[in-house]
């Protein structure tokens, strides 16, 4: 879980940034290396192709606190897997339809090709998608009680506890 | 030595899994035999007070289907938890909230207007919704209160198994019943059936192309599909690949593609959002308009990859914001 602002605080956008290994998050090295400033609330995860993304992490994110998630991969064609970014396009056209249903507005989560050399696009994306998700205001999910998923551990009640572990036969 | 307990217990449910229970067919005398059922409301006369005396952990085994939205299910599979030493998530609907958790799109008032005010075949002048608590002439009746939430098993109560399915396959309730009954039971908290995806024991599977295509999606009540080849390679959403396997691939067999009762299999969190990816990625087109345009040929995304599993997913339910706008 992310720390959360204090509520008299202005509201800093929390976003997980997903950037691909051969272009976004290279772009985002030379963003650096160019001393290019840009606002601080994107958290980037570098995974080796936009492809890899699965939307099981896009909603994790959202749902441990994240505001907003960016996807950012090499452009059509210039996949370093070939079709890897042509999957992730696919896929984030359908999930923002599921994410609708969710009542998540579909604008917090983005996907944007950015090219190794595109520096300033970076930049310019991570400043336009904060000041966006500030205009929408926090992903309020922890209003929501959050239970377990599958596979996660289940809610245990202490008088529960010691008849839990009785063992089988 | 006196025979284990068994107790069997359903809240927000349909009575398939009942009805799978009795489909063990001569197979329930075995279970019978090698076990004293004491509380079974849709087939015995046991009541709430004969749980209520019995000792903490007195029962070995409580066998609970349905999900959970209401204050008396949650009351009762409390005090069935209580009372069990081993409680096993029976069905879909335990297992991850099953089709009852398809409520959670909507709100609780949503399922109200839509049950009492605007279904077309209920009479309702005088706007009745069902109350808590109620009095006339001099009696004070209560019903359970309805949830805004439907809820999992495992959201409410400690769950040590789950049994998979709507409804659950006789061999695998045989199968798990068996494992309880001879101490084989595998570590706490796991899915009482083969971690290996449908495909695996489909009887089409060697018709799966190496690759698949799809520039639309078929509906299976809109198209006529080929009783031999793979539903998969012919546009259907058969959820095969990404469920569990146990069932025999039942559905596929009646020509029918698979749904996803069985859940994913042990590696994925989040069933839906699993499905979906496996599915937009088999979409042909390259170009935006014609992903979309592929992508719409899929009705309803959400209640397709979440059918039985929307409680368990990670975000559990819909907001209550509307969302408009553009994508």
């Amino acid at each position: 879980m992310f720390e959360k602002p204090s509520d008299n605080s202005r509201f800093e956008p929390r976003i997980v940034a997903f950037f691909c290994n051969w272009c976004t998050y290279t772009a985002a090295d030379l963003a650096g290396t160019a001393r290019m400033s840009y606002l601080p609330n994107a958290r980037v995860i570098r995974i080796m192709c936009s492809g890899r993304l699965d939307p099981q992490f896009i909603l994790a994110a959202l749902r441990q606190g994240a505001d907003g998630v960016l996807i950012g991969g090499c452009h059509p064609g210039d996949c370093h897997y070939q079709e890897g970014n042509y999957k992730t396009l696919r896929r984030i056209a359908l999930l923002k339809r599921v994410l609708r249903d969710f009542g998540i507005e579909p604008q917090r989560v983005r996907l944007e090709w950015i090219a190794a050399s595109e520096g300033d696009k970076v930049q310019h994306v991570i400043n336009e998608m904060t000041e966006q998700i500030r205009t929408l205001g926090p992903l309020r999910l922890e209003r929501r009680e959050m239970l377990p998923a599958l596979g996660e551990q289940p809610v245990l009640l202490e008088e529960e506890a010691s008849a839990v572990g009785g063992g089988a036969l | 030595m006196s025979k284990p307990k068994v107790a069997l217990y359903w809240c927000s449910s349909c009575g398939g899994c009942e009805e799978a229970v009795v489909d063990l067919a001569e197979g329930i005398l075995d279970v019978v035999a090698a076990v004293d059922i004491v509380f079974w409301p849709v087939a015995l006369d046991f009541k709430k007070s004969d749980v209520e005396a019995m000792a903490d952990g007195e029962i070995t085994l409580s066998l609970i289907n349905g999900a959970i939205r209401s204050s008396e299910q949650e009351e009762m599979v409390h005090m069935l938890r209580r009372k069990s030493q081993l409680v096993i998530a029976f069905g879909s609907c335990a297992h991850m909230g099953g089709i009852p958790g398809l409520a959670n799109l909507f709100t609780r008032q949503n399922v109200l207007d839509s049950s009492y005010h605007e279904s077309p075949s209920t009479p309702n002048n005088e706007h009745v919704e069902p109350q808590v608590e109620y009095s006339a002439n001099g009696h004070r009746l209560t019903l359970p209160s309805l949830w805004e939430t439907v809820k999992t098993l495992n959201q409410v109560i400690a769950v040590d198994y789950y049994i998979p399915g709507c409804p659950p396959p006789v061999n695998i309730i045989k199968e798990a019943l068996g494992a309880v009954l001879q101490g084989k039971l595998p570590e706490k908290g796991s899915v009482l059936a083969p971690d290996v995806p449908l495909c695996d024991e489909c009887k089409r599977r060697e018709s799966k192309p190496e690759q698949i295509k799809i520039d639309s999606f078929k509906r299976p009540h809109l198209a006529q599909s080929d009783p031999e080849q793979c539903l998969l390679a012919q546009g259907f959403i058969c959820l095969g690949p990404v469920t569990r396997k146990g069932c025999g691939a039942v559905c596929v067999e009646g020509n029918m593609p698979c749904t996803g009762c069985m859940g994913p299999t042990g590696r994925v969190l989040d069933y839906g959002s699993k499905a979906l990816s496996a599915f937009a990625s088999l979409i042909s087109a390259n170009a935006d308009d014609e992903i979309e345009k592929a992508a719409a040929t899929i009705a309803d995304p959400t209640g397709t990859f979440y059918r039985y599993s929307l409680p368990a997913s990670f975000l559990h339910r819909a907001g209550h914001v509307k969302v408009t706008g553009d994508k």
